[in-house]
């Protein structure tokens, strides 16, 4: 049976209809979640590095660096506790866990593990 | 003393066959498939093929004498089996790098693809593959982007890009030609495209369209805080209007632009790619005509020798087929040509149809853009096809949405990011598509009405040019 239809909510007087990139559109991921993609970060060998800005600005190039990228860093725990940190201390900001891929000189992965409150 | 003039028709491989022959790391090499008319020997027909394709012509003229044509021809080296074939043969063909003007796809297609695909001695020929030297690669100004610029231009990562084609392809305003894309936009895709037929006509000329999509990408810019792109169609009737087009897209401040290669030619091509490099400008390559030209096994061009020669001449996307969608396409010719267009370093792999190992040195890569009758169920395949680095494109499986285009589009983006997310889980995506899908769609209602629409409709039929080794 075909659903009624719905409207598509969104708009951009609205701070709550601000989309993140990548894993956005799914609901938040749980810590279990995070913990897979950050070991399919370290899987490729890629630099996992965090990143966080004020929600208003989250269309910048350029994020604030937490400390550098943890360059050789393999073991899950520390990566996520680093983001905690990171999070803890911005408690109103986007927090972005990225693997930065030196052979492609790209970000491998990069996706908001925890959403600042939008306004 | 010097040779002498005899007038007369020669064989062919008196001149042109040198199985013998030591390939130089510069020359340009091709393999063709020759079905010559009967009686005619394998070794003749080859070296006909390289005669006519580089200095030959029927007959021995006097001002031959005048050069030193053993410096300057083709020739035919190797001839091989086709697989499954008693009629046809693979020919191998190296040229001299001298005989093509330099970073000019046009001079290179002018030799290997023209009078002799008139030849009455053949009966079918088909250019099956090219290995451009990297000496002549360097020469090209290739894609004015890139894979890696365009991701940060951009600001995606980690996944395929997202995109659709506007329809009715034909007929709409400008101002409900922009309605379609900014809801798109604001529904989660990363692009919208131009249909390749929609250049300037009497129901909405460029001028008007290019403004609308402008406020349309804008818009949905600031709502959904993410970056936007609609492929500006610039191709035209002649080059100055072309870059008119162009130019005002860089105006509106627009990302990407867009060129049909094949229709709009070479020339036009690299000059656009010239021009994109110049202004820091995307550009999305349209392929019309190609299945007029790659379609047929035993005759024409085969697209990986397209896609090469799209690659060097310029373009940072290029459709390549879908596999699964609505238009022809084998899984593994498809990835042996994906490669060519993206790949640093290409090995020779008859398995994909690749005969040549192919150095693109530094030269960028192209994202393969998959388009054409594709929907939510195929998005498992399409990841695992095409990787990260592509542009998935649902044009109808967007805009057929019952609850239209902003459902459509955030349906099809939910879909994607379950898919990615769990593939970088280690699930197996084709084989748990259906699982990782309804997952999905618990918490998106527009995902649960697009997996209702399509779930029926699938497309499949034989592919027509298979490759050779599965002839058998």
């Amino acid at each position: 049976m075909a659903e009624e239809m719905q409207n598509y909510d969104s708009r951009v007087t609205d701070p709550a209809s601000r989309k993140l990139e990548t894993f956005s559109y799914l609901p938040e991921l749980s810590e279990d979640e995070i913990r897979k993609q950050v070991q399919y970060i370290v899987d490729h060998g890629w630099q996992p590095a965090i990143e966080h800005t004020e929600p208003e600005r989250a269309s910048d190039d350029y994020w604030y660096m937490w400390k550098l990228p943890m360059f050789g860093e393999d073991d899950v725990d520390t990566i996520l506790n680093e983001a905690k940190k990171c999070h803890e201390v911005n408690p109103n900001d986007h927090v972005k866990l990225i693997g930065y891929d030196p052979y492609q000189q790209s970000q491998g992965l990069a996706f908001v593990v925890y959403r600042g409150q939008m306004k | 003393m010097g040779k002498t003039f005899e007038a007369g028709v020669k064989e062919y491989r008196e001149q042109y066959w040198e199985p013998d022959y030591p390939i130089k790391d510069s020359d340009i090499l091709a393999c063709f498939k020759v079905t010559p008319q009967p009686g005619v020997p394998r070794e003749e027909a080859a070296a006909a093929v390289a005669a006519e394709s580089s200095t030959g012509t029927w007959t021995t003229v006097w001002t031959d004498l005048l050069t030193d044509l053993y410096y300057y021809k083709g020739r035919a080296y190797k001839v091989e089996d086709v697989p499954g074939d008693d009629e046809a043969f693979f020919a191998f063909i190296a040229y001299p790098i001298d005989l093509f003007e330099e970073a000019s796809v046009v001079n290179v297609f002018t030799s290997l693809v023209g009078n002799v695909f008139g030849f009455k001695a053949l009966r079918h020929l088909r250019l099956e593959d090219v290995r451009f030297p990297l000496v002549f690669v360097k020469t090209c100004g290739g894609p004015p982007n890139g894979i890696q610029v365009e991701r940060d231009k951009m600001n995606k990562y980690g996944r395929p890009m997202r995109g659709c084609t506007l329809k009715p392809k034909l007929g709409l305003s400008a101002k409900n030609y922009g309605r379609a894309a900014y809801e798109c936009l604001r529904g989660g895709l990363d692009f919208t495209k131009d249909d390749e037929n929609i250049n300037s006509q009497p129901f909405m000329r460029w001028r008007d369209r290019f403004g609308y999509i402008a406020e349309a990408i804008h818009k949905a810019q600031e709502e959904t805080g993410e970056r936007k792109g609609h492929y500006c169609n610039v191709t035209a009737p002649t080059p100055e209007e072309m870059y008119k087009r162009a130019e005002r897209a860089k105006e509106l401040d627009m990302p990407i632009i867009m060129h049909d290669f094949l229709t709009g030619g070479f020339c036009a091509n690299t000059g656009i790619a010239e021009w994109c490099r110049d202004n820091g400008m995307l550009l999305h390559i349209h392929r019309a005509m190609h299945a007029v030209i790659d379609r047929h096994p035993k005759h024409g061009i085969h697209f990986r020798v397209l896609a090469k020669a799209l690659r060097l001449s310029g373009g940072d996307h290029l459709h390549s087929g879908t596999v699964v969608g609505k238009l022809e396409g084998d899984r593994e010719a498809t990835q042996g040509w994906i490669d060519c267009m993206r790949e640093p370093y290409i090995e020779e792999d008859r398995s994909r149809g690749l005969f040549f190992d192919q150095d693109f040195g530094s030269m960028p890569g192209m994202l393969p853009v998959a388009s054409g009758g594709i929907h939510v169920w195929h998005m498992p395949a399409l990841v695992n096809i095409f990787g990260d680095h592509s542009v998935l494109q649902f044009g109808g499986g967007t805009l057929g949405h019952p609850w239209g285009n902003a459902a459509g589009a955030a349906a099809n983006r939910v879909a994607l990011e379950a898919c990615v997310k769990a593939r970088n889980e280690g699930r197996e995506l084709e084989k748990e598509s259906k699982e990782i899908l309804t997952e999905a769609s618990k918490e998106s209602p527009e995902l649960k009405a697009a997996m209702e629409t399509w779930k029926e409709i699938k497309f499949e039929y034989d592919t027509v040019d298979k490759l050779d080794a599965q002839h058998k």
